[in-house]
């Protein structure tokens, strides 16, 4: 399993990543949207977790671009807080899972290791 | 005061309440209601003076001409009498002098002249001829008169000196009233003699009773002591004091007015009658024969006090009404500007709150994972003598972590929600999230709080910010009312099958009875200088936004419940 992390916050995405390497788990990071497109389109990834408040393309516009290009990706959406709104539109642009800020790496290896390696339907 | 109480405008107690703005509505009213009254009564009273002054004036003329009603017909009546008197004294002068002595004192023919008078002028009794002794020397009548001696008696001298004598009325033998007329012949040789008649008052009686064309009219003859010599109506009966309070002047004619023996006003005329020793008298009843001008004089009366009554109760009625309305739309004009104010700044806190929120989430988010990434530093470690320290530290900080982002979360959510958007809400897990807000406080005070929800109870379709609001205030007004270790007990339970209650009880000071019926009103407030009055005045607009009801019940010393009834699906 690869894993890129999207997070404008470096102090915030290179220590998740640490902790991720820790456990094992092969991951990149980037700090803006399209960074993380450019990763996406140099190599493979099973997940993105991706911060939604960001500059310039910001987490809804990456999300989309993520999602129309590369369908079967499993997205996993972080934000500080969101309202229903936020969250429909999240949904609606094709996010597959939401999670609070600060997020417990353990609950995201947990929901990663359960949902498994299958590609999105 | 009791009426007074019922009645009192809204706003009389209610000076200097914020929302009065200064407008004193009391004097407001006073003015209203002193110029409406003024403008209505004062025109009223006056039209009313002067009707009564006008009825006044034509009572007093009716008045008047009763009086000079009175005093012709007192002076035509005596005439009449007179005439009648004159009219038998000249018949009994005419046969004195046609009749000599001799003739007058045959019985035969006395008796054909007695006759004659009888037919002619009707109620003659008896006639006699008197000589210069007073020895009655011939009689025609009912008695046995001849042989008769009036040389003593008074009529007999007065009829010897003035030449003619008319007396009062008497009972005779026969207890029938009448009286007497004499008259005097004298001779060439100074002798003289007196022919004498009795009368009975029939006609006299007959003349005076014509005077009598009204009831409430009494006419009577007295003679100059007040001795009746008729019969009178309600004065007296013939030879009777008649019942006056009044003496009648003998020698004038004269009407006057004076109250009678019960008090009634009487317009009493009286006449003396020439060459006899009668008083005649008429009284008139005033209040009888005006009765109809006093029921008038009553009735204007009677309608301006209605009408007086009439403007003061419509009068006290609108200026109420008017400035119970402005004071009420005021009062509700400053609400809606306080709760937009209100409302604005709730609005500008969020904004405050969810930036300063957003602001603090980042750096939260660092120290979890930097102090994640120790722990799985030191966990891969075993053989560090430090590291079960430095993991109960590092819980510590992850512990810490946690705790300030559930309140950023929660102050995030909180400032988000202040327009109305419905969503499905579970009222047990909202009532905890207000909770957790206002945790700290209760756990510091020793104050216990439960929160209980029946099994039944369904999810409602709501506003969770609104209810937030809703929740946050009433649980804050709960932990203010109560003491330290004092509970305050949260229960949700169905209320119908549309409804659902949620109830916060305390066991606090509780709410006086008089303030409960206010308690929701805008600007009220029990904690003086402390509380705006509007949060529980906002608490009861959200509600009813919402399409439910808020109510209380307290008693003071024991607590106070509230209980908060909300639709299962949206209104409208």
């Amino acid at each position: 399993m690869r894993v890129l992390l999207v997070d404008d916050e470096e102090e915030l995405v290179s220590t998740l990543s640490e902790r991720l390497e820790l456990r094992g788990v092969a991951n990149d990071w980037a700090t803006t949207g399209e960074q993380g497109l450019a990763l996406l389109a140099q190599r493979e990834y099973d997940w993105v977790v991706l911060d939604m408040k960001m500059p310039g393309l910001g987490g809804l516009g990456a999300l989309k671009a993520m999602r129309e290009r590369w369908p079967g990706l499993r997205i996993v959406v972080v934000t500080g807080h969101t309202s229903k709104e936020d969250y429909d539109a999240g949904l609606a642009a094709g996010a597959d899972y939401y999670l609070l800020k600060p997020v417990d790496v353990d609950e995201l290896l947990a929901l990663m290791q359960a949902a498994g390696g299958k590609a999105r339907p | 005061m009791g009426l007074w109480q019922k009645i009192k405008p809204p706003f009389w107690d209610r000076q200097g309440d914020p929302g009065t703005q200064g407008l004193n509505y009391r004097r407001l009213w006073k003015s209203t209601f002193g110029a409406a009254v003024a403008v209505s009564v004062v025109p009223l009273l006056l039209m009313t003076a002067i009707t009564f002054y006008q009825f006044e004036q034509q009572y007093r003329l009716q008045l008047g001409d009763i009086v000079g009603q009175v005093h012709r017909l007192i002076s035509n009546t005596r005439l009449q009498l007179g005439f009648f008197l004159q009219e038998r004294q000249a018949a009994l002068s005419y046969i004195v002098l046609e009749n000599s002595f001799d003739q007058l004192g045959d019985p035969a023919n006395l008796g054909q002249i007695f006759f004659n008078l009888k037919k002619s002028f009707g109620g003659f009794i008896d006639i006699g001829l008197i000589d210069s002794q007073g020895v009655q020397r011939a009689y025609v009548g009912p008695y046995a008169l001849e042989g008769h001696v009036y040389r003593n008696e008074d009529w007999y001298k007065e009829v010897a000196l003035r030449g003619t004598y008319v007396s009062e009325v008497f009972l005779g033998h026969r207890q029938v009233p009448h009286f007497v007329i004499a008259v005097k012949h004298e001779l060439p040789d100074g002798n003289f003699h007196v022919l004498r008649a009795t009368i009975n008052t029939a006609r006299i009686n007959d003349i005076v009773a014509a005077m009598n064309i009204q009831p409430s009219s009494d006419a009577f003859i007295v003679n100059q002591d007040g001795v009746l010599q008729t019969n009178s109506r309600s004065h007296g009966q013939v030879l009777e004091k008649v019942r006056l309070p009044l003496s009648p002047s003998y020698h004038q004619t004269d009407v006057v007015q004076i109250p009678g023996n019960d008090g009634q006003p009487l317009v009493v005329g009286f006449a003396r009658v020439e060459g006899a020793p009668f008083v005649l008298s008429l009284v008139k009843r005033t209040d009888i024969l005006l009765e109809k001008w006093s029921f008038l004089r009553l009735n204007v009366l009677f309608l301006a006090l209605a009408s007086v009554l009439a403007i003061l109760v419509v009068s006290f009625k609108g200026t109420t009404s008017l400035v119970t309305r402005l004071y009420q739309a005021d009062q509700k004009r400053v609400a809606v500007l306080h709760e937009i104010e209100y409302t604005s700044k709730l609005a500008s806190i969020g904004r405050l709150a969810a930036g300063v929120a957003h602001e603090i989430n980042n750096p939260i988010a660092i120290i979890n994972e930097k102090a994640g990434l120790l722990k799985d530093i030191i966990a891969s470690r075993p053989e560090d003598p430090q590291r079960e320290k430095f993991l109960a530290v590092l819980a510590s900080i992850l512990a810490s972590v946690k705790r300030v982002s559930a309140i950023t979360h929660r102050l995030l959510g909180f400032a988000r929600h202040l327009d109305v958007s419905y969503e499905i809400i579970q009222l047990d897990k909202l009532v905890r999230e207000v909770l957790d807000f206002l945790g700290k406080e209760a756990e510091h005070r020793n104050i216990d709080i439960t929160v209980r929800m029946d099994d039944n109870v369904p999810p409602i379709e709501s506003d969770r910010g609104q209810l937030q609001q809703v929740f946050l205030n009433i649980i804050n007004n709960s932990l203010a009312a109560v003491s330290d270790g004092g509970e305050v007990n949260i229960a949700v339970a169905p209320s119908g099958p549309d409804m659902v209650a949620v109830s916060i009880s305390d066991n606090g000071v509780g709410i006086p009875s008089a303030n409960v019926k206010r308690i929701f009103e805008p600007f009220f407030s029990t904690r003086g200088a402390k509380g705006t009055g509007l949060g529980l005045s906002i608490t009861y607009g959200i509600v009813q936004k919402l399409g439910g009801q808020i109510e209380v019940e307290s008693q003071e010393g024991e607590g106070t419940t509230f209980t908060v009834t909300l639709p299962i699906r949206r209104q409208g």
